[in-house]
């Protein structure tokens, strides 16, 4: 087992949220913890039932195989296995191995002793999921809103949502979501490549300091935000791009049912202008 | 600082408000029309449905009349449609109309009270011509309107001139200005479901016959197919058919390729076929009677009023939800009683202007009613 030299010390008993001891080991460099256990079960099942739902199906293209969430007609019920009863079964799993990595992630985080920044931007991810096929479902009263579990088959999915509101890009929180999106890819690229540049300097100088990098920002756009503050820059817009295509979603349905662009005559009919 | 906090909050709190208020809330009503999973699906508001029941309320038939004895051109001067059915009947199509169209109004509407048969007034030479266009929809369009068929209520919902109804825009002043020029789109109209789509979809496709199909048949668009501008107006007039039918645009198609067939819902053909008889009867019906209206009821431009599928559907996905009028106004329905009065020549479309729709674009299951 391969070992950074000073990681032992990190290796430390405690922290788990549950289970005790039982499962406070490690496999290689691999901490397992309960939770660590309950992510395997839930992947492993959840895997073998897509698995079982595409041995169902028409095809083994890895395009084309699609598990579809149950019609409309079973509300917010169970449905037959194969009538999209798998789907359910396999939304259940995604979720269970989600959550336990989250906690899992609690876990080491308690072990080290640091904040919990890191499953709470991971549980922005799993509020996005759920949201798509737990909340948003359950607000419009059926299972067969959520997405089908395919590659090819959720882009179709998201393109005929987009239309039943016309034209998705007058969603006013898609807005947001989309400028996020686009910002923290543009904040990720010009950090990384203010890294890169300032620890590969010119032949036969050395490695320049946050001090180079605060500069280059102060001359190019008279403010450096400095080096703990662009992580928390960055988490905050990779946040808020998650955070907003959720509400993106939960509001197109169960709060607006038109098109999106008639959304905006609040706009038009403000009073100043009316 | 806190002074700029509360700002900050109370900024955010008004934000808040006028989005709340600007949305719906559940619980909705859902409609499936695709496989499941494929998010076709009717999304609709039951409290705006319900509020506008009214304008698809069904209005009471007449009590029936005999359709025996003496027929209406038997006994009224200058009858040239109708003319085949009895006078009770006639009468009753009369006292019909009258609530359909002018109720406030009544018989004085359109007819010279002092002699009936009288043609002076513009109402009765439209009215009479309208009746021709009904029959036609009822006996030639069976593609779009079944056998529910349509009655002049089906428009006109008790108002002398339809709600919905479209006349070719105005100019923009000054566009031939350097900047300022909107290009007939980047208006949040109606027409378009307040996009920014060209807002006249209806010149092109149905007044003119432009092609309407602008998507590439293959996966890698190695054909030139529509132009940007053709694709905006294409998607303008869908915007309109969906707006004008209370649907989305998976109530016709599959999104992932809206020019599939196979994998488009069956009411995308009747929509085919509606699309063709809007354009028949702007051309044939609206087009030619542009000098019997009086100017006041003329567009901007001098053209007269056109129909495009608000004009009947009003929101809803089949006009009155599908209730059939027609049932119990057979005589509306009569193919044969076109033949009373020469129909006036539909004008000839330019071939520049009118591209006739290869043969290949049409629906297999066309045929099918």
């Amino acid at each position: 087992m391969s070992m950074l030299s000073f990681e032992r010390k990190y290796r430390v008993r405690g922290g788990t949220l549950i289970g005790g001891d039982l499962f406070d080991f490690w496999v290689g460099p691999f901490y397992v913890g309960f939770f660590g256990v309950t992510t395997m079960f839930f992947s492993l099942v959840g895997t073998l039932l897509i698995v079982w739902s595409a041995s169902q199906g028409p095809t083994w293209n890895l395009w084309q195989i699609n598990v579809a969430p149950p019609d409309l007609s079973y509300g917010l019920g169970m449905a037959p296995l194969m009538e999209g009863g798998l789907w359910q079964l396999i939304t259940v799993c995604a979720i269970g191995a989600f959550v336990s990595w989250a906690l899992r992630e609690v876990e080491i985080c308690r072990k080290l002793g640091i904040g919990y920044h890191v499953p709470v931007a991971f549980g922005f991810a799993i509020l996005a999921y759920v949201t798509l096929v737990v909340f948003r479902p359950i607000l419009m009263g059926a299972w067969g809103h959520g997405f089908p579990y395919g590659i090819m088959s959720h882009l179709d999915w998201v393109s005929n949502t987009g239309y039943q509101y016309l034209h998705f890009h007058y969603n006013p929180a898609h807005m947001l979501a989309v400028s996020f999106f686009f910002a923290t890819t543009l904040a990720l690229s010009l950090h990384g490549a203010l890294i890169l540049s300032s620890t590969n300097p010119a032949k036969g100088e050395v490695v320049k300091t946050p001090d180079h990098e605060n500069t280059f920002f102060r001359d190019a756009i008279g403010y450096s935000i400095g080096t703990l503050g662009v992580h928390r820059l960055g988490l905050f817009l990779a946040l808020s791009a998650v955070f907003w295509s959720a509400v993106c979603i939960i509001i197109s349905g169960p709060f607006w049912t038109r098109g999106w662009p008639e959304w905006w005559s609040w706009w038009l009919n403000l009073p100043v202008w009316r | 600082m806190m002074k700029s906090y509360t700002v900050i909050r109370v900024a955010l709190l008004l934000a808040a408000g006028v989005l709340v208020s600007a949305c719906e809330k559940p619980p909705i009503t859902t409609e499936q029309h695709g496989f499941r999973g494929t998010a076709m699906v009717k999304v609709s508001n039951p409290r705006i449905v319900a509020e506008q029941a009214g304008i698809h309320a069904v209005p009471a038939a007449l009590p029936a009349a005999p359709q025996e004895g003496q027929k209406a051109s038997e006994v009224y001067q200058n009858v040239k449609v109708l003319g085949d059915v009895s006078v009770a009947e006639f009468t009753r199509i009369m006292v019909a109309m009258t609530q359909w169209v002018a109720p406030e109004q009544g018989c004085g509407y359109c007819h010279n009270l002092q002699n009936l048969a009288d043609d002076s007034l513009y109402t009765k030479v439209v009215a009479r011509r309208m009746i021709q266009m009904t029959q036609t929809i009822n006996s030639d369009y069976k593609t779009h309107v079944a056998d529910t068929g349509v009655t002049c209520y089906t428009c006109h919902r008790g108002m002398p001139v339809p709600a919905n109804v479209w006349f070719a825009p105005e100019p923009q002043k000054h566009a031939t200005r350097m900047v300022g020029s909107k290009g007939g789109q980047n208006t949040p109209a109606e027409s378009v479901a307040y996009a920014s789509l060209p807002y006249d979809p209806f010149t092109p496709y149905l007044s003119k016959a432009n092609t309407i199909a602008v998507n590439a048949k293959t996966a890698l668009p190695n054909v030139r197919v529509g132009s940007i501008q053709a694709t905006e107006d294409t998607y303008a007039l869908m915007m309109h058919m969906s707006d004008g039918l209370g649907v989305n645009c998976t109530y016709c198609h599959n999104t992932r390729a809206f020019s599939s067939w196979e994998t488009s819902t069956p009411q995308r053909v009747t929509a085919w076929h509606g699309i063709r008889m809007s354009r028949e009867l702007n051309n044939a019906y609206m087009d030619p009677l542009t000098q019997t209206f009086p100017v006041h009821r003329l567009g901007a431009l001098g053209d007269v009023a056109k129909v495009n599928c608000a004009t009947c559907h009003q929101g809803a996905y089949k006009p009155l939800y599908g209730a059939s009028m027609l049932k119990d106004y057979m005589a509306l329905s009569a193919a044969g009683a076109m033949a009373a009065i020469p129909a006036a020549a539909a004008p000839e479309a330019p071939a520049s202007e009118a591209p006739v729709e290869p043969a290949a674009e049409m629906p297999a299951e066309a045929a099918k009613p």
